[in-house]
């Protein structure tokens, strides 16, 4: 159906944050002094305009909650026609919502965190350009829309991430996120393409609608180059490598961008297109492997790192493996993987604004070996880091537990051996989420010479309370009044296969196996001292503090391969084709010099080539007739 | 008389002024071999044209001399002009038109 009443401002949620880009961005130093404020005004009134969108999609009825506008007629280029169409259902409905009202809070917090930066303008306009492609993402009806903001997040992602770009290592991780993310926008661009061959059309109603009549095969091509795009964007095995480094941006921008929005673009992906991984049944099995290899991968690196930033990078890393997880475990996951993520992305910028104001404190020192006992110096970051940790490892009735539950219940429909798994990982994530907390907050002073923490400004502790008691209550809020399960249905579909014990025992279990992760975190961190050097640790931390060696594979398999043939080139050019031009030219010079010499200046010499010259063409001309 | 010998005279006359051109250095000289040369093949046309029997080769032959004698008038200036700023009319030493 058309768009009524206050759907008609659908494009004005976009176009709010990307005036206030546009303007904070050309508008140069003018905007200096009310810019920021301007950037968190816009936000917030996307916000307003989000939270009266789901008051109106709550009073229609469940089958007409997908609202489409047609903006502008895009592309029409014989049978390819695009237009600039935005999509409102259930689905983009709760996108929004996350991405405005994490993203208005996390602007708030910016004005505290970035008071003293003299670029701050800069850094609300691209924050705004952030918000404005990601909603660009969620809110697009077709693919090639989607791309634009799937690539307009990376932009901005790249800026921000290189925002301190003196700094030689974020000009570094900047390039570094981009350049791997490039490789998952190669496979949705592929898979676009794929999907215009096979179907001819990139709208997402009408791809969805003829899945049955393509082959098993393309839908599977499909889907893993779908993966291949998930994977750059989310973070995921073998495309992780950039996350850990991405941490070199602002606090503010890890929690918006690389923990609470941008990264889950990949889960959104795959929900959305998830009529094609139904159909690809290989292409699903290979979300869920990939998903189960990162939740490891994360929590491992999670645990070894001494850099908080870090440290939660890999904990991201590791719950958006539980959210890809889920969305390749079919319609019995499609849904939980969207909860996870909207509890994953309200606690997690909590964590990660909880970082920031530690880091405010302490002179802007990340190691967590130079932390301890800030419980009393910094009550309400305290306190509201503490919501998110029991939220993060499922304790009840904090958000997490309701998600990841749901999850690990999931998995056990499927199978009891990655059910299994994910209890494990579960596990992981108490033991590193502890000895973080144990490092930060208890314990005994380590801090460097010269640091007086103290609590950050309200500015920055209000939107803490406000994630904080998201954290807390978002999960209940969401489960039981919000009824995401019937809510979502309509979109992603919702299936459910017996476990062979009752719910409860899943949830007991999990919960032991995370306490005991806890109790190992809390006797290792908190009840011993905590030496301020890195001891060298097992083979397994040493691996983990190189990120599992993922620059090393990448080094080796891609980087100096690439070294290797450029090199190769450089020589074959210089060489081979140089060589032979110059080569050529060379020769018909010397030649030429050779032959200069003729050129006697005696006229008579001249006479006599001429004569002699008459001579042979006579010669020749009797010979020939003869 | 057979007009074949015309020919062979033309053929004589024509070399001699052919040596004479590569081996006399007086532009002078050099310049009347060439004159030998043109009027050794005004020989030739005007035999031809006895022994074909038509009137061509007669034609072409005035034509030689007309611009034979033009030449003559261009070249002879040359000359001149050369022997008076070097004082000699060896074609040898004007050789600085080279490689």
């Amino acid at each position: 159906m058309t768009e009524p009443g206050i759907f008609s401002l659908l494009w004005v949620l976009i176009a709010l944050p990307l005036a206030g880009a546009a303007i904070l961005l050309f508008g140069g130093r003018r905007t200096d002094r009310w810019g920021p404020y301007l950037g968190v005004l816009t936000v917030c009134t996307s916000a307003v305009i989000g939270v009266l969108m789901l008051l109106g999609l709550m009073a229609l009825p469940a089958e007409e909650r997908s609202i489409t506008q047609t903006v502008y007629s895009w592309i029409a280029v014989g049978s390819l026609q695009v237009d600039f169409a935005l999509q409102l259902d259930q689905l983009s409905m709760v996108f929004v919502l996350l991405i405005t009202i994490v993203g208005a809070l996390i602007h708030i917090y910016s004005l505290g965190y970035m008071a003293h930066d003299p670029d701050r303008r800069k850094f609300f306009g691209y924050l705004n350009l952030f918000v404005a492609a990601m909603l660009l993402l969620v809110l697009a009806n077709n693919y090639l829309l989607l791309y634009v903001g799937w690539e307009g997040v990376g932009l901005a992602s790249y800026l921000l991430i290189g925002f301190w770009q003196y700094k030689p290592s974020a000009a570094a991780a900047a390039k570094k996120a981009f350049i791997i993310n490039r490789v998952g926008d190669v496979g949705l661009s592929l898979a676009i393409m794929l999907i215009f061959v096979t179907f001819g059309s990139v709208t997402f109603g009408e791809v969805f609608g003829q899945v049955g009549e393509a082959s098993e095969g393309t839908l599977t091509a499909i889907g893993l180059l779908l993966l291949l795009a998930a994977a750059g964007k989310s973070a995921q095995f073998p495309l992780q490598a950039w996350l850990l480094d991405a941490m070199e941006g602002p606090t503010p921008v890890s929690a918006l961008i690389h923990a609470a929005t941008m990264v889950t673009a990949g889960v959104y992906l795959i929900v959305r297109s998830h009529v094609i991984f139904d159909a690809a049944v290989w292409a699903a099995t290979a979300v869920v492997v990939v998903g189960l290899i990162t939740i490891f991968m994360g929590a491992i690196i999670g645990s070894a790192k001494d850099d908080i930033k870090k440290s939660l990078a890999g904990s991201t890393m590791s719950q958006i493996g539980y959210m890809v997880f889920a969305a390749g475990l079919g319609p019995i996951g499609y849904i939980f993987a969207i909860f996870h993520l909207l509890t994953h992305g309200v606690f997690k910028a909590g964590l990660f604004l909880g970082a920031g104001s530690v880091m405010h404190g302490m002179n802007d020192d990340v190691n967590m070996r130079r932390y301890g006992t800030l419980k009393g110096l910094m009550v309400i970051t305290f306190v509201t880091f503490m919501a998110g940790y029991l939220a993060i490892i499922g304790i009840p009735p904090f958000a997490g537990f309701w998600s990841k539950d749901e999850i690990i219940h999931a998995a056990f429909e499927r199978n009891a051996l990655i059910g299994v798994a994910t209890i494990l990982a579960a596990g992981i994530t108490g033991f590193y989420m502890t000895r973080m907390i144990a490092m930060t907050f208890f314990g005994k002073a380590r801090w460097e010479e010269g640091v007086h923490p103290h609590e950050s400004p309200k500015v920055m502790t209000i939107p803490l309370i406000i994630l904080a008691i998201g954290s807390t209550l978002l999960g209940m809020a969401l489960l039981f009044w919000g009824n995401i399960e019937s809510w979502l249905e309509p979109v992603t579909g919702f299936a459910s296969e017996p476990t062979p014990f009752p719910t409860w025992v899943y949830i007991v279990v999990t919960l032991i196996v995370v306490i005991i992760g806890a109790i190992i975190g809390w006797v290792m961190y908190a009840r011993r001292p905590v030496p301020i050097e890195a001891p060298r640790g097992s083979w397994l931390t040493r691996a983990a503090r190189k990120d599992l060696y993922g620059d090393a594979v990448n080094d080796a398999l891609v980087v100096r391969p690439s070294f290797a043939l450029s090199k190769a080139l450089t020589i074959f050019d210089a060489r081979g084709v140089d060589g032979f031009v110059n080569g050529l030219a060379g020769s018909v010079g010397a030649i030429s010099g050779r032959l200069r010499r003729t050129q006697t200046g005696f006229a008579r010499s001249y006479a006599l080539s001429m004569v002699g010259g008459a001579l042979l063409v006579a010669l020749a001309l009797v010979l020939v007739q003869s | 008389m057979n007009p074949a010998n015309y020919v062979v005279l033309a053929a004589i006359l024509f070399s001699l002024g052919a040596i004479g051109v590569l081996v006399r250095r007086n532009a002078i000289i050099v310049f009347m071999s060439v004159e030998l040369m043109l009027n050794a093949a005004n020989l030739a046309f005007v035999a031809f044209a006895r022994m074909n029997g038509n009137l061509d080769g007669q034609v072409v032959a005035f034509f030689v001399m007309v611009v034979a004698a033009a030449e003559v008038v261009v070249g002879l200036a040359i000359i001149v002009t050369i022997f008076r700023t070097r004082k000699s009319a060896s074609v040898d030493e004007p050789n600085l038109l080279k490689y």
